[in-house]
């Protein structure tokens, strides 16, 4: 009797507690700030047409040019990665290095099933773990839903850097501060659109706001089959492929 | 007076007294002496914003250039280059848009630079044009016979494997490396000038491979070829539903 009575007590305690920290998260800055997709004002978002792609890297160098990353071909803010599958299922990545000189590897490798590139960025997304977890508050979402770093309150503990799935930040080696793709905000602000959509010589990079009734990021995804990067985790990215293979991760 | 001190001790309420200070003395540092900027998020994100969008810019954007230069920005726009920014291949030209003689942006006539794009690479997709860096016309400058604002062959080339190299790569170790491309293709001429426009003819019905490939082909030059019985073998598929024909060796 007394055991029944324990029990009922306790798991009503739990319920309520369990109840109680839920609402206590939901105060939490992270919880606050996630938002659902304005449907008036600039909501900017990208597109990757995977088949246009012919891996020229002139997106990592003009990105390198225009927002003075350094040189080192491990700091990039968007990259190039070839995927090559083969018969055994087995599959590997590697990203290109701009101005090397693409090895025609695999031209005659009967081994190779399917090859192809495969541009990466920022995926800025909607729900952005790295936003979360910033101890500092140095990293936020603008109005216009671009994930944004500021270095002056950024302490360099490289959290963020571990929370992003995607991989899409780096820790400035000369500042220490963490930085990321920022759709080229001081371009986009003027209109103009990011340095890596601007050379992309095959138009395999869109860019454009995806509240606008006629624009090519509108078009972009009316006319395609469009898939984001590792759906599964929520984190709603903004950067959507067309013609993305199941190998992609 | 309040009996609530006499019950506790001296030394608990000196201690009390000072964490009730230094509680004190954190709420003052915190509401009156750190400045509001310091503290509000918000102030600090709108700041970042602002330095953000005061970034110098680098690349001019694909309007700009057509303003002095619009003679070839129309060349351009009108050969296979058209969908290409000025920039991708001259580099950023923002600091040439504001003084024009200060800076010069790059003209990338050198060999290295074209191949970037158009050096084969099997990981590109089909139909991009792309040549052998080695093999294709050595050590001469691709401007000297490609110009670069309306890019096309100086001369159509006579035979096939001039566009359609990856296919004639394998159809050289395949068994139809004897077959001419036009004994299945029927190539109009008007193909070679507007190749994706025009196209050539693929053949159409199972009869087509039957004539080399049936136990009963007519043609006595395929006596060789592997003969099938073409009303059991593959059911309802054509041919190239499961043998590509220009590499068609059954593996495996």
């Amino acid at each position: 009797m007394n055991g029944r009575r324990n029990f009922l007590r306790g798991l009503l305690t739990v319920l309520l507690s369990g109840g109680a920290v839920g609402r206590v998260l939901d105060l939490l800055p992270s919880r606050a700030l996630a938002r659902e997709a304005p449907t008036k004002g600039k909501w900017y978002g990208f597109g990757v047409s995977v088949d246009k792609c012919i891996g020229c890297a002139r997106c990592m160098d003009a990105c390198k040019t225009e927002n003075d990353v350094p040189r080192e071909p491990f700091f990039v803010r968007t990259w190039v990665e070839r995927y090559i599958i083969r018969k055994n299922g087995q599959t590997t990545v590697k990203t290109i290095v701009p101005n090397e000189e693409a090895a025609p590897e695999g031209a005659l490798d009967k081994s190779i099933l399917r090859s192809f590139f495969v541009p990466k960025l920022c995926n800025q997304c909607v729900n952005p773990p790295c936003v979360q977890v910033c101890p500092v508050g140095a990293t936020f979402q603008t109005d216009d839903g671009v994930v944004l770093v500021n270095p002056n309150t950024c302490i360099g503990c490289r959290y963020c850097i571990q929370a992003c799935p995607y991989g899409a930040r780096y820790l400035h080696p000369v500042t220490r501060t963490a930085d990321k793709c920022t759709f080229c905000y001081h371009r986009i602000s003027q209109g103009l659109l990011p340095a890596c959509v601007e050379v992309c010589p095959t138009q395999a990079r869109i860019f454009g706001d995806l509240n606008a009734v006629a624009s090519p990021m509108s078009r972009f995804q009316r006319m395609n089959k469009i898939h984001v990067l590792k759906p599964g985790l929520n984190t709603e990215p903004k950067v959507y492929y067309a013609g993305l293979d199941g190998e992609v991760r | 007076m309040l009996k609530l001190p006499e019950k506790i001790p001296d030394a608990l309420a000196r201690l009390l007294i000072v964490f009730l200070a230094l509680i004190g003395l954190g709420a003052f540092v915190v509401v009156v002496l750190i400045p509001k900027p310091m503290k509000d998020v918000r102030l600090q994100w709108a700041s970042d914003i602002q330095r953000e969008q005061a970034k110098p810019l680098h690349y001019a954007g694909f309007r700009v250039c057509e303003e002095c230069h619009d003679t070839i920005y129309a060349t351009k726009n009108a050969g296979y280059h058209r969908d290409l920014s000025c920039e991708t291949c001259h580099g950023p030209a923002r600091a040439h848009a504001e003084d024009p003689d200060k800076t010069k942006p790059v003209i990338p006539a050198t060999r290295t630079f074209c191949p970037q794009c158009h050096s084969y690479n099997p990981s590109r997709p089909r139909g991009f044009p792309m040549i052998n860096p080695v093999a294709h016309n050595p050590l001469k400058p691709c401007v000297t016979c490609h110009n670069p604002h309306d890019p096309k062959p100086p001369t159509t080339p006579k035979e096939c494997s001039a566009c359609h190299g990856e296919i004639a790569r394998m159809k050289a170790v395949s068994h139809h490396v004897q077959l001419d491309c036009t004994t299945c293709h029927q190539v109009p001429q008007q193909h070679r000038i507007s190749p994706r426009i025009v196209k050539p003819s693929k053949p159409q019905s199972r009869d087509f491979c039957g004539q080399c490939h049936a136990k009963d082909g007519k043609n006595k030059l395929a006596a060789g070829a592997p003969k099938i019985d073409m009303s059991a073998h593959g059911e309802k598929y054509v041919c190239w539903q499961c043998h590509y024909p220009h590499s068609p060796e059954v593996e495996q």
